[in-house]
Formats: C-alpha cells, sequence, structure tokens
C-alpha cells in the first residue's frame, strides 16, 4: 500500500452510526420491494423497459457517481482549480444531449439488452466479442479499484479496518443487486443521488461561506484556478497541463462521446427507461442536474485552497512522501465542517456514491457476461430459468471478482495505475465504430471489427510510445506530453482517428449488410420517432436547446 | 412495483427527525470550522423538508 500519513482522524459517535445503519437498511428493503418483480432472467438484467423516466435519469447520472468521482473531482477541484468543470460541462453534458437526442432511437429501437448485443445485431458476432470481453474486464477492475480506494480512505480516515470496510460495502451490494437485480439497483440510485446531493452540498456551502464566497476565493487565488477557459490557450499556462485541441477534440469529443454513448454502465439505464420517448429523455432531464455537480464536488476542493491561503486552520493534508493528497481533501473537509450528526449523512453521501458506482458495474457486468458471453458463446437455446440463475451466478462472482481486485490492488499498486492508464482509452475508438454503423449504412462488419481492433492497438502503441510525468513510453521514447493528462486525451484522440479510417477504408472494400437486416439499426433504414404529439418539455429538440443554451452561460460566467 | 417517492419520502423524512432531535439535544455539538449555526439544525431540517415534499409527491399521484 502507499504510503500515507491520516492528517485529520474523524471520530464517529452513535448518531453517525444509527444514520448509516438507517441507510443500510433501506437500501436492502428498497432490494426486497423489487424482488416480487423478478420472474424472468430479462427482469432481472434489464428491467425489460418498465422504468418511470424520472428514475432512469437520475440513475443515468448516479450510476456514474462512484466514489472515485467524488473523490476524484473534489482532489482536482484542489489540484487544477474550476478547469475541473471541463470534465462536466465539455466531457459529458454534450455527449449526453448527443446520446438521447441522436443514438437513443436506435439503441431503443434496436430491442437489443445490451450495448455488445447493438454490435452483434448491426455488425456480426467477432465485434460483439470483441467489445463484450473488454467491457466485461474492464468493469471488474474499474469495481474492485474504486473498492480499493475507498477502503483505503476509510482506514486513514475513520480508522475503520481495510477488510471490513470493503466486505461490509460489498456484501450489501450484493444482497440487493443479488434480490432486485437491475430494478433494485436502478431504484437505490435515485436514492442514493438525492444523498450525494443532500450530504455534500452542505460542504460546499459551508466550506465557501467560510472563504469569502465565490469573490473571497478569486481574490485569494492565482487567477489560473478560478478561470475555465482564459487560461486553456497554452498547455504551459494552465494547471493541467493540456492544449486547447487536446482539451476539445480529446475530452470533449472523443472521451467524453466514448464513455457516454457507448459505455453500457450509462446507457443500460436509458435503455430501462418504459418508452422511446422516455429512453431519449433520460440522458437529457440528467443533462440538468449533471451540469450543476461541479458546483457540489469540485468546489469544495477549490475553497479548500482559499482556506488555506487564509490560515482558517484548515490546511491540504500531505503525503508520507511530501506534496499534498488532494485524495483525502473531500474527508478532511467534512471532518472540520461537518459536527455528528451531519457527519454521519455526509459519510453516508461517500458510502452511497460508493454503492451506486459499485452497483452500477456489478448489473452491466451481469448482463453482459450473462447474454454476450455465456448466451453467445458457452450454451445458447437453454430455457430461460437456467439464463437467470446463471445471472444471479455472475451477480455473485462480479462482486467475489471486485473484492479481489481489490486485494490485487493493495500489492501491485503499479499494474492498477497501469491498468487505469489503458481502461482511459478503451472506449474512445468505439464511439467511431458506432458513429460510422448507425449514421453510415455501408460500414461493414468487417469493417467495424478490423477498425475496433485497429483503434484500441493504435492507443495502446500511443501509450508505449510517448512519455508524460514519467509514465509510458515502454517500447520507445517518440514524444512527451506535458502532462499525463495531456497524453491521456491524445491517445484517445489517435485511437478514435485510427479506427475510424481503418474502419471506412475496410468497409468500402468488403460486403455491406442488405437494408433489410439494417432495419431500426441505422439512420435512413429507420422509422424514426414521431414527437410531434408531446409536448415541448417533453421533446429531445426542445431539451436540448435548453441544456446547451445553459450549459453556454455557465462556461461565460466561469470564463 | 410501488411508487419509488414514498419509501424514499419516508427514509429522508426519519434521517431528518434523527438529526433535527440531535441538534436539539445537543446544541454544542459543533465542527472544528464553527459557521456559528447549528449546522444540524438546518441539515436536518432540509432533509424533513425534502422527505416531506416527495410524500407529498406521491399522494398526490395516487389521488
Amino acid at each position: 500500500m502507499p504510503a500515507r500519513i491520516a492528517t485529520l482522524r474523524v471520530t464517529l459517535t452513535p448518531v453517525d452510526y444509527l444514520i448509516l445503519a438507517l441507510y443500510f437498511a433501506f437500501v436492502l428493503g428498497i432490494g426486497w420491494m423489487a424482488k416480487r418483480r423478478i420472474a424472468t432472467s430479462e427482469d432481472f438484467l434489464t428491467s425489460r423497459h418498465s422504468v418511470p423516466v424520472w428514475i432512469t435519469s437520475l440513475a443515468f447520472i448516479a450510476a456514474n457517481l462512484g466514489a472515485q468521482e467524488m473523490i476524484g473531482m473534489c482532489a482536482s477541484g484542489a489540484k487544477y482549480g474550476i478547469m475541473t468543470v471541463h470534465f462536466y460541462w465539455l466531457g459529458a453534458v454534450p455527449a449526453m444531449v448527443f446520446v438521447g437526442v441522436f443514438m437513443m432511437p436506435f439503441y431503443y429501437g434496436s430491442r437489443a439488452r445490451s450495448v455488445p448485443e447493438y454490435l452483434k445485431l448491426r455488425f456480426d458476432e467477432k465485434t460483439r466479442g470483441l467489445n463484450a470481453l473488454t467491457f466485461a474486464v474492464m468493469t471488474i477492475f474499474s469495481s474492485g479499484i474504486s473498492m480499493y480506494a475507498l477502503g483505503l480512505l476509510f482506514e486513514l480516515v475513520l480508522g475503520w479496518s481495510f477488510t471490513q470496510s470493503v466486505l461490509l460495502s460489498a456484501v450489501i451490494v450484493l444482497i440487493y443487486t443479488l434480490l432486485g437485480g437491475l430494478t433494485s439497483a436502478i431504484y437505490n440510485e435515485v436514492v442514493q443521488f438525492f444523498l450525494i446531493v443532500l450530504g455534500f452540498a452542505p460542504l460546499s456551502i459551508l466550506a465557501l461561506s467560510k472563504a469569502g464566497g465565490w469573490q473571497g476565493i478569486s481574490s485569494r487565488l492565482q487567477p489560473v484556478m478560478t478561470h475555465a477557459w482564459r487560461y486553456a490557450g497554452h498547455a504551459s499556462e494552465n494547471p493541467m497541463g493540456v492544449a486547447p485541441l487536446g482539451l476539445i477534440a480529446g475530452l470533449g469529443f472523443v472521451l467524453s462521446f466514448g464513455y457516454w454513448c457507448t459505455n453500457f454502465l450509462v446507457v443500460q439505464r436509458a435503455m430501462a427507461a418504459d418508452s422511446m420517448h422516455g429512453a431519449r429523455q433520460t440522458p437529457l432531464f440528467a443533462a440538468f442536474p449533471k451540469m450543476f455537480m461541479p458546483f457540489v464536488v469540485i468546489l469544495p476542493g477549490i475553497a479548500a485552497l482559499a482556506l488555506m491561503s487564509m490560515k482558517s486552520g484548515y490546511t491540504l493534508p500531505l503525503k508520507a512522501s511530501g506534496g499534498y493528497d488532494y485524495d483525502q481533501v473531500l474527508t478532511t473537509l467534512m471532518a472540520k465542517f461537518y459536527p455528528s450528526g451531519t457527519l454521519g449523512v455526509g459519510l453516508t453521501a461517500l458510502m452511497a456514491s460508493f454503492m451506486s458506482g459499485m452497483a452500477g458495474n456489478v448489473t452491466a457486468f451481469n448482463t453482459v457476461f450473462t447474454y454476450d458471453l455465456y448466451q453467445s458463446y458457452m450454451r445458447p437455446n437453454a430455457p430461460d430459468r437456467h439464463y437467470l440463475t446463471v445471472g444471479r451466478i455472475t451477480t455473485v462472482a462480479g462482486v467475489v471478482l471486485s473484492v479481489g481486485t481489490a486485494y490485487l490492488a493493495t500489492y501491485f499498486n503499479n499494474i492498477m495505475d497501469f491498468l487505469q492508464l489503458v481502461f482511459a482509452f478503451v472506449n474512445a475508438p468505439l464511439f467511431a465504430t458506432f458513429l460510422l454503423g448507425m449514421f453510415w449504412k455501408r460500414t461493414s462488419a468487417d469493417g467495424a471489427f478490423w477498425g475496433l481492433l485497429s483503434g484500441l492497438i493504435a492507443g495502446a502503441a500511443t501509450l508505449s510510445l510517448t512519455v508524460a510525468e514519467n509514465k509510458g513510453g515502454w517500447i520507445a521514447h517518440v514524444h512527451q506530453f506535458p502532462s499525463q493528462m495531456a497524453q491521456n486525451f491524445w491517445i484517445a484522440i489517435i485511437s478514435w482517428t485510427v479506427c475510424l479510417i481503418v474502419t471506412l477504408l475496410v468497409s468500402l472494400v468488403t460486403k455491406p449488410k442488405t437494408e433489410s437486416e439494417l432495419h431500426n439499426l441505422v439512420y435512413g433504414v429507420t422509422d424514426l420517432p414521431r414527437e410531434e404529439g408531446a409536448p415541448w418539455y417533453k421533446r429531445p429538440a426542445p431539451l436540448a436547446w435548453i441544456v446547451i443554451v445553459l450549459l453556454v452561460i455557465l462556461n461565460l460566467i466561469f470564463w | 412495483m410501488d411508487d419509488l417517492r414514498r419509501p424514499t419520502g419516508l427514509f429522508f423524512s426519519l434521517l431528518g427527525v434523527v438529526v433535527l432531535v440531535y441538534a436539539m439535544i445537543r446544541p454544542a455539538s459543533r465542527a472544528a470550522l464553527d459557521p456559528g449555526v447549528n449546522v444540524n439544525l438546518w441539515v436536518g431540517l432540509t432533509l424533513l423538508v425534502f422527505g416531506l415534499c416527495l410524500l407529498w409527491l406521491s399522494r398526490r399521484a395516487k389521488s
């Protein structure tokens, strides 16, 4: 384990434990309630298009708000300042609009049960296999790494044993996902989302008011920390070390669209909606709270910096090796600002974010494994009862493997660092495959497969040939990036471009599918859903425009 | 499945009551950086009001 010092220990009182216990009882209760609806494997794994849209919308963002996201975004706030909002305003919201308006008609209309299954319907078995396999592996590792991060933090701040906190939280997630499947995971994500907002917002308000509001912060910090765009012109001028092209094309286009438009973890939530309208509205409704999340998760990190400079009694935690331990910013702020009682709510919120992330991973993993790997390659044509049982066993296996990964991470830190670098670009080429597959009917099955494979290899090659912050460059040292973030953005851009070009070229020389095979899968041969009858606030286009206008205003305010 | 607003509303109301009661019996429970107000009182109240709003929405939808 990396050597870290606990700068601040938090002491919990019985009332804090009572709040945590109430939360545990509640999520288990929801699992119990959802259990009654499980009769088939699709009830368990996909919720069979039955969830109301307000629920899928909140689950859509909550599944992404894992503990690593909360801790990491607060840490980035302290490290990079307000530029961190790019991960939301540039790196999430536009892609959420795109998937709702343009892609959901094909995802939902295809009646596929998963993203890999869509690839099977649109292309063929080999593209599905490649995507299902990379997705399954990635999901387990992400879930384990997140668990490791949380276990470490709880040990450091609360003095809880790593094993006990990891096992306790894993067992609770396991019980409620096993009882009620995807429905119980989604329903709980709604509660977890509310808890995250209500548990972290007071911290933001308290830290901000202590620091003298936004004006107080701006006057105390360097201007680079309080302007999102003004210093984005040159990599050397901003704390992230990124230039505009890398930022906009890498984060704003490839990585963002790759994640929000093709990652089954989030797409699954929209696909569970009870109608095509609901599926399209899901990411659009979700875009509103997503836009304002930075005020809850990033702002406290920035305020922490200002508090430190004004000698208020708050100091940034230090690592044993020297330097600031930004990952402890969130918990140390809580320790300083929250009295017993509210502290229990705050820690419950942290626990909730961890569980929503983990349940998201587990419910996406079990669906992809059961339908896209087991049913397709190991045992097709079995009765549905069999797949329900396999789905349940996979749920247990997913949790056990996550816990195993969390322990692996305690011994092999470097491997985990490396895997995170790899996962950062796995989804990048996939977005080129989808863009061509959904909007160009000439795209062939061979084109998609070879394009995707080349894209992945190109990403791995770029990582092995370039260096940033002393990482990467295992094969040769061809180029040096100003920061790891810049390297990450450029790997994504290269990987996406290679996938796009290879898919195009191979498609032109191979046989495309016939139009009748592509019905409901591709633009041009699909009857698009009609929205004329619906009121304006339920139609995708007006909603999308409202989101875009609000987004522009927010960016101008924090320019 | 039952309307999710009801159990969620009950949960947040209960959470609010717990924090509010604690705020009243232990008004001296303050954090290191004390903003000068009883944080628990405001947080408890917010949780309770939020919970009650959900319960009200659920009732309204039923009738």
